[in-house]
This record gives structure tokens, sequence and C-alpha cells, in this order.
């Protein structure tokens, strides 16, 4: 048992240091700064959850239980990276693009990033009445 | 013995990546792409911590973790609320 829990966290480790690895690099390599956002929510993350899949399978080998500390802060990653992914996306857009680059919003009638009235601003005349 | 190359293999991954971010934090041509590199960086030192408690053998670096974990997503979530917004708390 402890033979094969140290080759399968070895395995793990090395994977995941490659994932953390090529995410890194794909930050600085890369040109665009919307595929910037690609290397590290995607290939960081993953080399975060084999790291943690590692050291979880390290706490069974040599302690003989499986911890759940790894499976929340793997569970936690995996839920928040998505989310600031697409709050640097959205803060991108909002900085950079013009409404003219942008594909169509489909049904809307503009991007909501780009929208002049802030959501703010609608909740508050709703509320309040217009008052300005 | 083949844990502990490994070990040194991540630990070396890692590190690398951490200064690749701390280059392009220094390097970044808008404030969007060193926030996303700020961000990388925390991912990276949860690694770093995960891999410390696999070679001390002790549990007590998961709480450390799980807390630079969370205060990392809310300051990026801040990061980019000051950059869509102006302020952060209205």
């Amino acid at each position: 048992m402890g033979e094969i829990g140290d080759i399968l966290t070895a395995i793990f480790l090395v994977v995941g240091g490659c994932f953390g690895l090529v995410g890194s690099f794909g930050l600085i390599k890369l040109r665009d700064p919307m595929s910037r956002l690609h290397a590290p929510t995607k290939a960081t993350t993953l080399g975060v959850g084999g790291v943690l899949i590692a050291s979880l399978i390290h706490s069974f080998a040599v302690d003989g239980y499986v911890s759940v500390h790894e499976l929340l802060i793997t569970l936690f990653l995996f839920l928040t990276a998505p989310v600031t992914a697409l709050f640097l996306a959205k803060a991108h857009i909002h900085r950079h693009s013009e409404d003219e680059v942008l594909p169509s919003p489909g049904k809307d009638t503009c991007w909501a990033v780009l929208d002049h009235r802030t959501s703010r601003q609608i909740i508050d005349e709703a509320e309040y009445g217009q008052d300005d | 013995m083949i844990l502990s190359y490994a070990l040194y293999f991540a630990f070396g991954c890692f590190g690398l990546a951490v200064l690749m971010n701390l280059w392009k934090i220094i390097t970044a041509e808008g404030v969007g792409d060193r926030v996303l590199a700020l961000d990388t960086m925390v991912v990276n030192s949860i690694a770093i911590l995960v891999l410390a408690g696999i070679q001390e053998g002790t549990e007590v670096f998961f709480e450390a973790t799980m807390i630079i974990a969370m205060l990392g997503f809310v300051s990026t979530v801040a990061y980019a609320r000051f950059m869509l917004r102006g302020n952060i708390i209205e």
C-alpha cells in the first residue's frame, strides 16, 4: 500500500506541477488579453487540483483515513476560478471594447457591461422615481 | 524516495510559476493583466502551501490554505468591481 501510494502521489505531483507551470507560462506567452485569461483560469486550476489530489492520496496512504480538507479546497477553487474569469472578462470589455467590435447581444438592446446607465441607477430609479 | 524527488519537482514548478507571475505583474501593460497575474499568484501560493503540508506531514497548513483561497477570491472580485465601477462598496 505504501509503495503504490507513493507512486500515485508522485504521478499526481508531477502532472500538477507541469500544469501549473504551463498556466503561468501562458500568462506571459499569450498575446491577446482575452486569450491570456485562458491559461491561469484553466491550467493553473487543474495544476492545483492535481497537487490537492496528491495530498489526498498521500494522507490516505500514510494515515489510513481520507481527509476532507483537500476536497473542500478543490471544490472552492473549481467554483471560484470561473467567477473570477467572468469578472475580469467583464472588466476588460468595459474598459477596452466599443459597441461596434462586439458581437450582437441577441434579443437584448445592448451589452449590459457597456450600458451607460448602471444597474444601480436603474434600481434607484425604480425605487425612488426619476429624480435627476 | 520517488516521492521526495516528485515533491522537489513540484516545488520547482510552482516556484518558477510564482516568479513568472511576478514578472507579469511588473511588465503588464494594463491593469486587467496585473489583476489576473495577482489572482494566479494566489492560486500558485495555495499549491505551494499544500506541497509544504505534504512535505512536513502535517495538516496545519490547510486552514491557512483555505483562508488564502477565500481572501484571494474576494480580493480579485473587489479589484474587478473597482475596474468596472470605480468604487467597491456603493
